[in-house]
């Protein structure tokens, strides 16, 4: 009876190898896919344990902190706590209930350094010296004051106000209405109910995640095309009558106006349709594309802020991006803004910035600067620039255009005392009855730009970019120059 | 070296592993090593060293590392309890205890000849029966009939069961093997045992499916009926009988699987762990195995050490389930990672080897075939639940023996290692003689 005794043996040896494997297949081979499974909540329980950065405005405020909140096994665990004062950063902090709604905003973008995450060798030695992760402390470049300035200028209305620092990138304000309560986020019931809004959409950050036409503004873009590809200047005359015929269909400028010969300059200062469509018609799909690719349209902003709470700016067919340069896109109205444009107020923002800032675009900073627990900083976070979009001379010439659309054009709501404001308004329409999506992207001062601010509202019955948009960047700006 | 004095060499790993798995919890809980504490680990190796003395007195030649190995496991399994709950390791220390009387006294009845067994065989068959049929009477746990209530305790009866079932094999085809071979015929390229020796094999697998359909517990099946065929194959040699067992079996099942709701829902939930429904369902969903998975890659090669696995998240229901019983596995991978896991399996394989030794140096049929069943069964409860573990098969819950949280499955298992102990010495002690 031995042999069979032995060959059984051999069998349970195969089983018992077939064990070894799967459990190799489980913890090694392919750990990477189950750690990442989206129902596997341990690494986020895991980062629990560690008590997370704190948030903090530019001045100091505290907008988020870890609290102890119990002990899960062995170790104490820690939950977020926002404050009153987060109400006002909602979309741009985000939130970090892990077991819950789960992670957004700068709390997902930054969590690695929120979570004080090292290298695999520094966290070993940290091990061994019996230290636990901490967090490190994020100090963000966002402005309490500004931030409230553009939240009582939307006063409950749908929209979004993105305010940047030309010179450095840094964002001073990013605010979406309407808003939520960061706190109430722990409850599912609340988040159930706020995902179900669907009108409201309070969770939607509206400057980073929704794109909108951007009527008029989109000029400013067309401008600098033609001026940085040599085809025109400042004070090149194109026949601003109205009608005019663009792509077989006519155009008419605002209420019907024919401006007859009109130079570039004042075709910008009040806003002629007829005359930036045809510099787009001459300058052509390609040369256009080629600029609103440069000032970064078609691609997520750059930005400290999570990919799937940035949309790219373009020419939306459906969900579907399709270039400038494509034969189906009408390109003279794209260059007045129409065509079916779909722009986010962070990229609108950050053209304003770019023409601020000699032509240079910058990477945006949400963060400025990363601080551990001690007090040393991990992270200061510098300018870095994304490209050169034109050239110094094409900005600082359309900064002078600009400045005469605040000084006697469409946008003098913006105009600020003792201080030259550059700005272009924008109303794009959005139905026959009068409902608008007003705009205005501007900065000030003109002569050292310390701020770019773009503002947008959706569904406005009537109002226009001039009157509804403009102040709104005025009192954003006016906090900011303070 | 005499047998013993090797035994208790042996033991040395063991007591050192006990010590230093308590000593990592207690440093990693509260870095510092506290007196009362350390007395687990004093109690323990106590225990392990009265056995020890029995075994000296009673079984002089008896194989000297089965109990050692089993000391490791069962230390092992203690380190792994005392760091999920206090309680469950001074219980399951308690029910140490109990396995070792039950041990002893096994050992010290059965010491002149274990083969006195042999005259009971119908009685003890008709016992492990009973036993099986026993939880039917109260209600199912996860679908399946598995345990008994006893006020305070708990029994789970297929633990026993599964040494009376081997008892009975071993001798029923000690008497048949003969005549199941020689009154072979053949059929179609496939040899099939005498119709008159085939009823009580057919009883048998009756027995399975009537286990199957009755307390509806793939898992024990599969034990039995593995054990069976593993008797009935070295019992004859004859492979074709195994196939036929085998086909037999697979049909049952199949049936069982199209008309059982609980065995569709374990093979869905094996198929399909990560499907969103199947993981939200409340009862018989994929939420244990995922969470088995998950909590195995957590571990990584090393593991995340003692205690650091995450059972549970605060005051909510727990991550991983049954962390003590079903998925102690799971958790020792979690914290030791694949080498700790695989060092498990290693110990398993080591018992498995010197139960197999025992059987093949044993002279009678009997005692042979005893041998082999037990260490067949018990390879087939590790296989089972932590092939259900790591995912390789549908999950069933069975023990893992000598690891688990559980007095019934300590009871038998401590049994079961009396009777591998009595076929080994007498079986050295004969080599010896001649």
């Amino acid at each position: 009876m031995n042999a069979p005794i032995l060959r059984l043996f051999v069998l349970i040896l195969a089983l018992f190898a077939a064990l070894a494997a799967l459990t190799s297949w489980n913890t090694v081979l392919n750990a990477e896919a189950y750690r990442d499974n989206a129902l596997n909540k341990r690494p986020l329980l895991a980062e629990q344990s560690i008590r997370r950065g704190t948030i903090r405005a530019q001045d100091g405020t505290l907008l988020a902190r870890s609290v102890r909140a119990g002990r899960g096994g062995d170790a104490a665990l820690y939950e977020r706590q926002y404050s009153e004062a987060t109400r006002l950063f909602a979309h741009a902090v985000g939130y970090d209930f892990p077991l819950g709604i789960g992670r957004a905003g700068l709390e997902r973008a930054r969590n690695d350094d929120l979570i004080g995450e090292r290298s695999e060798l520094a966290s070993i030695v940290d091990e061994l010296r019996g230290k636990r992760q901490e967090g490190d402390n994020l100090t963000t470049n966002l402005d309490p004051g500004a931030q409230k300035a553009a939240l009582a200028g939307l006063q409950g209305r749908k929209g979004a106000v993105v305010a940047i620092e030309p010179a450095t990138g840094k964002v001073r304000a990013m605010a979406s209405t309407p808003g939520y309560d960061p706190r109430r986020l722990e409850d599912n019931s609340v988040v159930s109910e706020l995902n179900g809004d669907q009108t409201n959409a309070p969770l939607v950050n509206r400057a980073t995640q929704s794109g909108f036409p951007p009527g008029s503004t989109m000029k400013v873009i067309t401008a600098a095309a033609a001026i940085d590809s040599g085809k025109f200047t400042p004070d090149s005359v194109v026949d601003g009558g109205s009608p005019k015929e663009i792509s077989g269909v006519p155009l008419k400028n605002f209420g019907g106006k024919d401006f007859g010969p009109t130079t570039l300059t004042t075709g910008l200062t009040f806003s002629v349709n007829t005359v930036w469509a045809q510099v787009a018609e001459r300058l052509g799909r390609k040369t256009l594309n080629n600029y609103m690719r440069r000032f970064g349209f078609y691609e997520d902003p750059p930005i400290d802020y999570p990919d799937r709470q940035l949309i790219p700016s373009g020419i939306y067919s459906g969900k579907r991006l399709i270039e400038a340069s494509s034969g189906s896109v009408d390109i003279g109205r794209t260059g007045i803004g129409q065509e079916r444009l779909r722009v986010t107020a962070l990229q609108m923002a950050s053209v304003a910035a770019t023409i601020a800032n000699d032509g240079v675009r910058l990477e945006l900073q949400l963060t400025d600067r990363v601080v551990d627990r001690d007090g040393r900083t991990v992270q200061d976070v510098k300018p870095s620039e994304a490209k050169r979009v034109m050239k110094a001379s094409t900005a600082r010439r359309l900064n002078e255009m600009m400045g005469n659309v605040v000084r006697e054009g469409s946008g003098t709501a913006a105009a600020l005392q003792g201080i030259d404001v550059a700005g272009k308004t924008g109303t794009a329409e959005l139905n026959l009855r009068g409902l608008n999506q007003p705009w205005f992207v501007g900065f000030a001062p003109q002569g050292n730009p310390r701020v770019a601010v773009a503002v947008t509202i959706q569904d406005v019955q009537g109002g226009q970019g001039g009157t509804v948009a403009a102040p709104i960047a005025k009192a954003v700006m006016q906090e900011l120059l303070r | 070296m005499k047998e013993r004095n090797r035994e208790l060499f042996a033991l040395i790993p063991a007591s050192l592993l006990v010590t230093a798995g308590f000593a990592a919890i207690f440093i990693q809980r509260d870095d510092l090593l506290s007196d009362v504490s350390l007395t687990y680990g004093a109690i323990f190796l106590a225990l392990c060293l009265a056995a020890h003395m029995v075994l000296r007195f009673t079984l002089p030649h008896a194989d000297p590392y089965l109990f050692p190995l089993v000391a490791v496991l069962a230390c092992f399994g203690l380190v792994m309890l005392y760091r999920l709950n206090e309680d469950f390791a001074r219980e399951q220390a308690q029910w140490f205890v109990v396995g070792l009387i039950f041990f002893t006294v096994t050992i010290v009845a059965l010491r002149r000849d274990h083969r006195v067994l042999e005259r009971y065989r119908y009685v003890i068959a008709l016992g492990g029966i009973v036993l099986l049929l026993l939880p039917r009477l109260g209600s199912p746990v996860n679908g399946a009939y598995l345990a008994v209530d006893l006020g305070p305790i708990e029994f789970q009866p297929a633990e026993l069961a599964k040494i009376a079932i081997v008892i009975f094999l071993a001798s029923y085809l000690r008497d048949t093997r003969q005549v199941l071979v020689v009154g072979a015929r053949r059929f179609a390229g496939i040899t099939f045992p005498p119709l008159k020796h085939l009823g009580p094999l057919l009883a048998v697998w009756g027995t399975a499916m009537v286990l199957l359909f009755v307390i509806q517990d793939l898992g024990s099946s599969i034990m039995f009926f593995g054990g069976f065929l593993a008797l009935i194959y070295v019992a004859t040699n004859r492979i074709s009988f195994v196939v036929i067992g085998l086909s037999l079996f697979a049909v049952g099942a199949r049936l069982l699987y199209a008309i059982r709701p609980t065995i569709e829902g374990r093979v869905d939930a094996w198929l399909h762990p990560f499907d969103p429904e199947l993981y939200e369902k409340l009862n018989g969903g994929s939420y244990q195995v995922a969470q088995s998975v998950f909590s195995q890659a957590d571990g990584g090669l090393f593991g995340r050490g003692f205690g650091q696995a995450i059972i549970q998240a605060g005051d909510g229901p727990p991550i991983l389930p049954a962390a003590h019983t079903d998925f102690i596995y799971a958790v020792i991978t979690n914290e030791l990672g694949l080498l700790g896991a695989c060092a498990v399996l290693l110990v398993y394989l080591l018992i498995i080897e010197r139960g197999f030794k025992t059987a093949m140096i044993a002279t009678d049929s009997f005692s042979k075939l005893l041998a082999t069943g037990l260490t067949s069964v018990l390879a087939l409860q590790v296989f089972v639940i932590v092939g259900g573990v790591t995912k390789l098969i549908p999950l069933t819950g069975v023990t893992l023996p000598f690891v688990s949280y559980g007095g019934s499955s300590i009871v038998a298992n401590f049994i079961l290692l009396a009777l591998l102990l009595l076929v080994s010495d007498r079986a050295r002690r004969e080599a010896q003689a001649r």
